[in-house]
């Protein structure tokens, strides 16, 4: 058993799942997004990506770049959030809401397909 | 390489990790601890909030206390915070900075801004490696014509040494083995502007690697190759090595020259001196009598069998016979360094000496002694070491054979004007007479300096006026239309015309000294000796419309579109 493995798919499984966590409930219920869940989900999703830097095989690579997509996305999510909380007087709306768990299920999509690739290369490597 | 880049980034993630980890932490923490607003309540600080005090705590930029004053349990976390997070980006920036100044990222980093240098040369250039005495040397001449180099050499120093000369053309060069192949492509070798490969280092190995990998990378690149034994020059020629210079039998011809031609030979060594040099003396080594050889080595032999082949009576003084071999005449064993020895030899008789062991003190001593007992004698010297320059310069040898300088102005040659071995060679079948008439026009346009040598080829990049007129009218154009002063017509410039070489589909034609009426064609070289200011000033002449046309009628053309308009019969 490689320890490293263990940790790398570890993170990228569990970026996966608060992923989904966050994301599942009715899109422009505030109430069922939580602000503390979505920040889980930015820490483990950026652990995952620099878990994912400097390797030098084509796999790792395209890991790499869905890893960058999710936080990409991500972090979109996050500003647009502080934008609508704290800037606007409205305070947070379902509208709002609704574009925030919107670009988070993007990054929900890369995030299934790092799972995928992760799943191919270890059939690939029967060790 | 790219290697270190991943490597860069497989380093750097501990500190990122730990650098992560201490922020969402530290966020964390102050978004779950309580505050107060001025009234007492308890208010909770946003993630927003949070990521923005630590920011600005974390980098130590600290603007206090925001949105609100702290109580003292946040505070508390703070204090947490703060060592936390300052310590982890002290961390992650010392890694990265060891990291870019580590050894092997500068040198990926070197090498990335040479090869780009390389690459992004739009000229032919030649790749040299080996930056010793003879590069150094040949980098100067080349670059003083313009011609771009590219130099390779292993001592990290010698390298750096050449941003401080003050050089005409900036020259990429890279500190490397140039035995690695991939130190050679690096340099530019499968290029289309790769011209050659030039292998000057010291090892007889290392240029034969080079000149292995050149050909075998790219094959129709010119490679030319120093070689200091019989064995290595053998190899090379073996896989097509184009130009091999061997110091020994070059200056053994050239002493062959000398004895049949002095006047050939002063010809030569002005025509292939080094650019601004002083004109030398001719030298007029004895034709009939005895000379005395002192070291059968590789120079020792290649002059032997030149100084026999012209007739002369040969004795031969070597110290170590078994190791060398000795001629079939025999040889006198010992150093020559004594005055026995040299006797035994018969110096007292005989008109010449040749110093040519591989010790320079040797050789001086040998000069000295020999001169004591014979003063008239004719010194030929092979210098070893440059750094002896002084105390060879002291002892006034009619002939001093310096390897390094032989090699140098040999590859100088065949890179910047290779038509002037085709002159000398066809000078050669001219005799004496000619080669003196020639030396004494040479005298008579250069001012107590070495000539400047040029090639001109007729085509639209060197000759743009030339080649119009040549394409349009067909105005013939002689040879001595360009050799006119193009300020004034009736005078010549100081320049002849050393070798005129024509292609066409019966054949080449090589003209010795063409005459200023033949006619050009395009595509023409010529070879052109003259004093330094003349190539530019003919320069008008091939690249200027106007200064062609004075040159070639005498009339001045109207240059503007409105005077040629105006005054159409002047055009």
């Amino acid at each position: 058993m490689n320890s490293e493995k263990v940790v790398f798919s570890f993170f990228i499984v569990l970026s996966l799942t608060l992923n989904f966590g966050f994301v599942y409930g009715d899109i422009d219920n505030p109430q069922h997004h939580p602000v503390y869940e979505f920040f889980a989900v930015i820490v483990v999703n950026l652990i995952a990506t620099i878990l994912k830097f400097g390797d030098r095989t084509q796999l790792g690579a395209v890991l790499l770049s869905t890893s960058l997509v999710a936080v990409l996305q991500l972090i979109v999510a996050a500003i647009l959030w502080a934008f609508v909380v704290n800037v606007t007087d409205t305070g947070m709306t379902p509208s709002a809401m609704a574009m925030i768990v919107a670009l988070s299920a993007g990054a929900l999509m890369a995030n299934v397909i790092s799972v995928i690739l992760l799943l191919i290369e270890t059939v690939m490597l029967r060790r | 390489m790219d290697s270190i880049i991943y490597l860069v980034f497989r380093n750097m993630r501990q500190p990122l990790l730990t650098l992560l980890l201490a922020y969402s932490i530290s966020i964390l923490g102050l978004v779950l601890i309580p505050g107060q607003d001025a009234d007492g309540n308890p208010v909770h600080m946003g993630f927003f909030h949070a990521f923005y005090f630590v920011s600005y705590t974390s980098t130590t930029i600290g603007f206090g206390e925001l949105p609100g004053t702290f109580t003292d349990a946040q505070r508390m976390w703070v204090i947490v915070t703060i060592y936390a997070t300052v310590i982890s980006w002290i961390y992650a920036i010392g890694t990265l900075l060891s990291l870019i100044q580590g050894d092997s990222f500068q040198r990926y980093i070197t090498e990335r801004r040479f090869a780009k240098k390389v690459n992004n040369l739009r000229e032919p250039f030649y790749v040299i490696n080996g930056h010793g005495n003879v590069g150094k040397e040949l980098v100067t001449e080349l670059t003083d014509r313009h011609q771009r180099v590219v130099v390779v050499d292993k001592d990290q120093q010698s390298v750096q040494m050449l941003s401080l000369l003050n050089l005409r053309e900036s020259v990429p060069a890279y500190a490397g083995d140039s035995a690695d192949p991939e130190v050679l492509k690096l340099a530019g070798l499968q290029l289309p502007y790769c011209e050659g490969v030039v292998a000057l280092t010291s090892s007889n190995e290392t240029n034969l690697k080079i000149a292995i990998t050149s050909k075998l990378l790219n094959p129709e690149r010119t490679v030319i190759c120093r070689a200091d034994s019989a064995e290595v020059e053998k190899n090379m020629e073996s896989f097509g090595t184009n130009y091999i210079v061997d110091p020994f039998d070059t200056f053994a011809m050239h002493l062959s020259v000398a004895l049949q031609s002095p006047g050939l030979h002063l010809l030569r060594e002005w025509l292939s001196g080094v650019s601004h040099g002083a004109l030398t003396e001719p030298v007029y080594p004895p034709q009939h009598g005895k000379w005395i050889l002192c070291g059968y080595g590789r120079f020792g032999k290649a002059v032997y069998d030149k100084l026999t082949s012209e007739g002369l009576d040969v004795v031969v003084i070597e110290a170590t016979p078994d190791l060398t071999g000795t001629p079939q005449a025999g040889c006198v064993v010992g150093k020559g360094t004594e005055a026995e020895t040299l006797m035994e030899a018969g110096v007292d008789e005989a008109v010449g000496i040749v110093a040519g062991t591989d010790l320079d003190v040797d050789n001086l001593s040998i000069v000295m002694t020999a001169k004591e007992i014979n003063p008239d004698l004719f010194v030929i010297l092979r210098q070893n070491q440059r750094r002896n320059q002084a105390i060879v310069d002291a002892v006034h040898a009619n002939m001093v054979m310096q390897p390094n300088q032989i090699i140098a102005s040999r590859i100088r040659i065949l890179l910047a004007t290779p038509m002037l071995p085709d002159f000398i060679d066809l000078a050669k079948a001219e005799g004496d007479d000619w080669a003196c008439e020639l030396v004494s026009r040479i005298i008579a346009i250069s001012s107590q300096e070495v000539p400047d040598i040029w090639e001109l080829t007729i085509d639209r990049n060197q000759a743009c006026a030339v080649f119009e007129v040549l394409e349009s009218n067909g105005q013939p154009i002689t040879v001595g239309d360009l050799m006119r002063n193009p300020r004034e017509r009736d005078r010549y410039l100081p320049a002849i015309p050393l070798l005129l070489i024509h292609e066409d589909d019966e054949g080449t034609n090589q003209t010795l000294l063409p005459a200023r009426d033949i006619e050009l064609s395009m595509g023409d070289k010529i070879l052109w000796c003259g004093r330094y200011s003349v190539r530019s000033r003919m320069n008008w002449t091939l690249q200027h419309p106007v200064a062609l046309e004075y040159v070639l009628n005498d009339r001045v053309k109207p240059r503007s579109w409105i005077w040629r308009k105006l005054f159409p019969e002047t055009a």
